[in-house]
């Protein structure tokens, strides 16, 4: 007889923002390179870190995701030349303020990749994956209609 | 406080007789003693209804983004407080400045009347501020309080008495700050576990009942198209009953108002379920000022903002606990 209380693996929803000038393109160097990275990391295309509204990240827990990274140029080595000075200033806000309301540190991560950087975009990637693995699912920023019926 | 209204009002008076203005921008009596309500005066006539009293506690400078739009000029009573959202809202080219005369006036606090009603007095009639004690007279009975026990919120930390900006004043006795330190309450919390934290906020937020009180009157929430208005948004609904709709809508709106909210304690002063807005706002406040400057929006009309400006050594977003680098 099938044990169904038995509990499923938990394999974590990750988005991940990447900015097409480094971070996207570090993407692809991992992928032609045969480097792995979870299955499970939904990547979206951005021009650039900075383009990140605060509510995409909110939205994308929003409609279940687990961890939300955010991957974009160096510092100083931005396409636009500055929007990830932008970025780092409101990712630092952004996350400190999650954090004042109870959500977990670690859902939300900065991590600057350049398009050289394949192997280091996988250990990221895997690195990332890993935490949330750890911390389980998202509870408390996610809408309840989403999850329902699953 | 009687001679400082009738002050103004004589003042008010003088400028639209004149011609010299237009308009003035105050207070006028509500259908209680206690809710006098903004308002625009454009003739002596009008200004049979004028009052400022302890309960005037509105923050004034919003209307000037229709008011200071039209024909002629407009004159606005500014207490300390309003000056910050007024340079703000300058900075932001929301207002024109040109079109405006700002009288800036005394104020010793504003009153609460929840806590004056929780102190036994119900149908306020009148107070009378005597300095430290006011004196209340209502249909059951008059009797005297204290005003650190009665004051709004906002009045408790208030920020200083000096304003930012003026084209003349009618301050006729000293003024004093809040006496509390306002980031108190945002170190408790601060203190607090991620659980703790969390079921403080969820208790809170699902109170919201979405009436956007907040957001309107709010003077950095000006925009012509709000977010919250799009319907496509996921977080324009109004009533709600899902709980992360509602942090969400509480999320979004303290971000956008960081480095911009002068913390005039309007939210807070207005939201109906007594939500504790300004423990938001106050979190951005403070963690802008740990990590890039001490920084207070309005206190001039000119400048950058903190978020729309960087350094190369800023911090990592991964390292910063508590707004402070780990
Ligand atoms: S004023 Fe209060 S109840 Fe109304 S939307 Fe804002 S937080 Fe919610
Ligand atoms: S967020 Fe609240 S305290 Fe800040 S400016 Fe707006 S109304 Fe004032
Ligand atoms: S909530 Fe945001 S979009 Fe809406 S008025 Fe305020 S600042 Fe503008």
């Amino acid at each position: 007889m099938q044990n169904v209380t038995e509990k499923k693996e938990f394999t974590p929803n990750i988005v991940a923002f990447c900015c097409n000038w480094c971070s996207y393109a570090g993407a692809d160097l991992a992928g032609s390179s045969r480097l792995s990275y979870p299955a499970n990391v939904k990547i979206i295309r951005v021009p650039c870190s900075c383009r990140v509204n605060p509510s995409f990240i909110l939205k994308a827990y929003q409609q279940g995701a687990d961890g939300v990274i955010l991957c974009g140029c160096h510092p100083g080595d931005c396409h636009y030349v500055t929007g990830n000075y932008y970025t780092r200033r409101r990712m630092s806000l952004l996350f400190s303020f999650l954090n004042y309301m109870g959500i977990e540190k670690e859902r939300t991560r900065v991590e600057w990749v350049s398009a050289a950087e394949g192997a280091r975009f996988s250990a990221v990637m895997n690195d990332f994956v890993q935490k949330i693995t750890e911390l389980g699912e998202n509870k408390r920023l996610t809408d309840l209609r989403v999850k329902e019926g699953e | 406080m009687r001679d400082v209204e009738l002050k103004m009002k004589e003042r008010a008076s003088e400028l639209l007789k004149s011609g010299e203005v237009a308009r003035v921008i105050g207070w006028k009596k509500g259908e209680f003693y206690h809710d006098p309500q903004p308002a625009s005066f454009e003739s002596v006539e009008e200004l049979n209804a004028f009052v400022y009293n302890g309960f005037c506690g509105a923050n004034l400078s919003k209307y000037l983004i229709q008011m200071s739009k039209k024909e002629g000029k407009t004159a606005i009573f500014l207490k300390p407080c309003d000056s910050y959202s007024f340079n703000q809202l300058v900075k932001e080219h929301r207002i024109v400045r040109e079109n405006i005369h700002v009288i800036a006036i005394e104020c010793q606090g504003k009153l609460d009347i929840e806590k004056i009603k929780a102190k036994g007095f119900d149908f306020v009639t009148e107070v009378e501020e005597n300095g430290d004690e006011i004196a209340v007279a209502s249909l059951y009975g008059n009797g005297a309080v204290q005003k650190d026990e009665v004051l709004l919120g906002k009045c408790e930390t208030c920020k200083g008495k000096v304003h930012q900006v003026k084209d003349e004043e009618i301050i006729l006795h000293e003024m004093q700050a809040g006496k509390k330190n306002r980031f108190e309450e945002v170190e408790k919390l601060e203190a607090m576990t991620e659980d703790e934290r969390f079921a403080f906020w969820r208790e809170q937020l699902q109170k919201c009942i979405r009436c956007n009180a907040c957001r309107n009157v709010c003077p950095a929430c000006s925009c012509l198209k709000c977010v919250f208005d799009n319907p496509a948004s996921g977080i324009a609904a109004k009533a709600n009953d899902d709980k992360f709709e509602e942090q969400l809508f509480h999320i979004i709106r303290a971000f956008h108002v960081s480095g911009r909210c002068t913390d005039c304690g309007e939210c807070s002063r207005v939201c109906p379920q007594n939500i504790p807005l300004h423990l938001l706002n106050r979190k951005f406040i403070k963690d802008i000022d740990g990590l890039y400057g001490e920084y207070q929006a309005g206190e001039t009309a000119e400048g950058k903002t903190p978020l729309t400006s960087y350094t190369e050594g800023d911090a990592e977003p991964n390292d910063v606990v508590n707004g402070e680098v780990r």
